[in-house]
């Protein structure tokens, strides 16, 4: 057993501050299991959430040694440890209290996403035929476990708090999955463009840097629903052989 | 939609808790870009030593107009302004140029190095105000798929380039300037055909691209170069530089191409 040093954001919605608190760690702790045992040892009173302790559940985000993480995923024999761990709580969502924030704002966005609206039945028992090949790239996009880390590293909501005009990486990847889908028939291009802020979006990648579950965000799904906002408002070339296709 | 009230916001230039050297890859593009744009330029207004036998600078190819023996037209037309610098490079360089300045990968690469927008990914910026691409002048980046149209056309210049490349005096034959030029055409083709434009046109735009069976395969295709354009961005970079600088260098004699045969 090795003892570490942790300093750990302590607060609420009006302000906190760093304490440090020192630890014995263990061979493969995580994270989460030293902050657990510093709540069960010395503050009875941290608040932290959590949940699957397997990284699915996408409850235990914050931000290790600055960097939006998973508490249940980072092993501490992956931090330097020779000087003090800090952890913090998301810093683009309101905190709580310590390292719980509130993160309600995201489902208020996905409310206001328009939601999957398929064809007509293909089969007379009301069924759908879908191509292997054509699911193929949405099905990435249902790998995401809402921990909103892309949301809390992406420098338009951290930095520039754009919440009423942007609505983050999580949800283009949510908005490609239904309309990149080959049985959607809704249009949710205007939205992109006028309401949901893509334009904000300036291909920093470290949505796709942080995502624990490897979702390639940027390229696989920002990218290409800015191509479909191009195609629609800003190729002239492209409208034009639509008129005549 | 609900509002939210953050209690870390307005944080200082270079702010963060991040312990690894956050500032690396941003200061490693922008020496890396920075030499390129430096060098670039300089190359570009010199006019001269930029052909050496058969091989053709990429930084002057296509040659419009020129006084070398590659040139389409013939020599510094007339009509051209003497006011104006005239270097055949300067006539097609913007191209390839809006090009690279309006791809993704660049995009996100410089604004974070040359605009510290932001400097690192969780690092405070200098500036609270922010306007993204929505607004001009950034939102004519919009137009990247238009120079994508015409930088197709230049990968089949240095294409044939690379072709004139084996067509030597004494006949055919490939010298080491010959892989150069080919090397550099590859990669170029690599970059330009996998970006995210070029993936978007073959099938990307499509949510049922299994009806489409040759845009299929070229969206797989596109997708599998996409997948590495960052390393094709990089390697297509320096490849051209260097290419300028082996025929420069022949050129002005001061390195003897080598001939394999």
């Amino acid at each position: 057993m090795r003892n570490v040093e942790f300093r750990i954001w302590r607060g609420d919605g009006k302000g906190g501050d760093f304490r440090t608190y020192t630890t014995g760690i263990d061979d493969g702790m995580v994270v989460l299991d030293a902050v657990h045992k510093i709540q069960a040892e010395q503050a009875n009173d941290l608040a932290v959430r959590w949940n699957c302790k397997a990284g699915k559940c996408g409850s235990c985000s914050a931000e290790i040694n600055g960097l939006p993480r998973l508490m249940c995923m980072t092993r501490m024999n992956s931090l330097p440890l020779d000087e003090p761990v800090t952890i913090e709580p998301m810093h683009s969502f309101p905190p709580i209290k310590d390292l719980v924030t509130d993160v309600s704002w995201n489902y208020e966005v996905k409310k206001r996403i328009k939601p999957f609206k398929p064809r007509k039945p293909d089969a007379a028992d009301g069924t759908w035929r879908m191509q292997q090949a054509d699911v193929d790239r949405v099905q990435e996009f249902r790998k995401c476990i809402e921990c909103f880390l892309c949301q809390d590293v992406c420098h338009v909501l951290r930095e520039h708090t754009k919440h009423d005009e942007f609505i983050g990486p999580r949800f283009f990847v949510y908005t490609a999955a239904l309309e990149m889908h080959p049985l959607d028939t809704e249009d949710r291009v205007p939205d992109l463009k006028e309401t949901d802020g893509i334009g904000y979006c300036n291909i920093t990648t470290c949505c796709r840097q942080v995502c624990p579950e490897h979702i390639t965000i940027t390229e696989n799904a920002i990218i290409p629903l800015k191509e479909r906002v191009v195609d629609r408002y800003f190729d002239p070339l492209t409208r034009l052989f639509r008129m005549f296709k | 939609m609900a509002s939210v009230d953050l209690i870390w916001k307005n944080g200082r230039f270079g702010q963060t808790s991040r312990r690894d050297a956050w500032w690396g890859e941003s200061l490693l593009v922008f020496l890396g870009l920075g030499a390129f744009i430096v060098y670039g330029t300089w190359a570009a207004f010199q006019g001269n030593h930029y052909t050496h036998g058969p091989y053709l600078s990429p930084f002057y190819s296509p040659e419009i107009f020129g006084d070398s023996a590659h040139s389409w037209f013939g020599p510094k037309p007339a009509w051209f302004p003497d006011w104006m610098p005239f270097s055949p490079a300067l006539l097609i360089l913007w191209a390839p140029g809006l090009f690279r300045f309006t791809c993704y990968y660049y995009r996100g690469a410089y604004y974070k190095a040359f605009w510290a927008d932001p400097p690192a990914c969780a690092v405070g910026e200098p500036r609270n105000t922010y306007l993204g691409e929505k607004t001009l002048p950034l939102v004519l980046h919009n137009l990247h798929r238009y120079v994508f149209y015409i930088a197709l056309l230049f990968i089949v210049v240095l294409g044939w380039d690379a072709i004139k490349a084996t067509q030597f005096d004494d006949g055919f034959g490939v010298g080491l300037g010959t892989v150069i030029l080919t090397v550099n055409a590859c990669l170029l083709s690599c970059y330009t055909l996998g970006c995210h434009c070029s993936r978007h046109l073959c099938g990307g735009g499509l949510d049922v691209v299994s009806d489409s069976p040759i845009r299929h395969a070229l969206y797989q295709f596109t997708s599998k170069l996409n997948g590495n354009h960052k390393k094709f961005a990089w390697a297509s970079l320096i490849s051209v530089g260097f290419a300028d600088i082996y025929v420069r260098l022949c050129s002005m004699g001061i390195f003897t191409d080598v001939r394999f045969f």
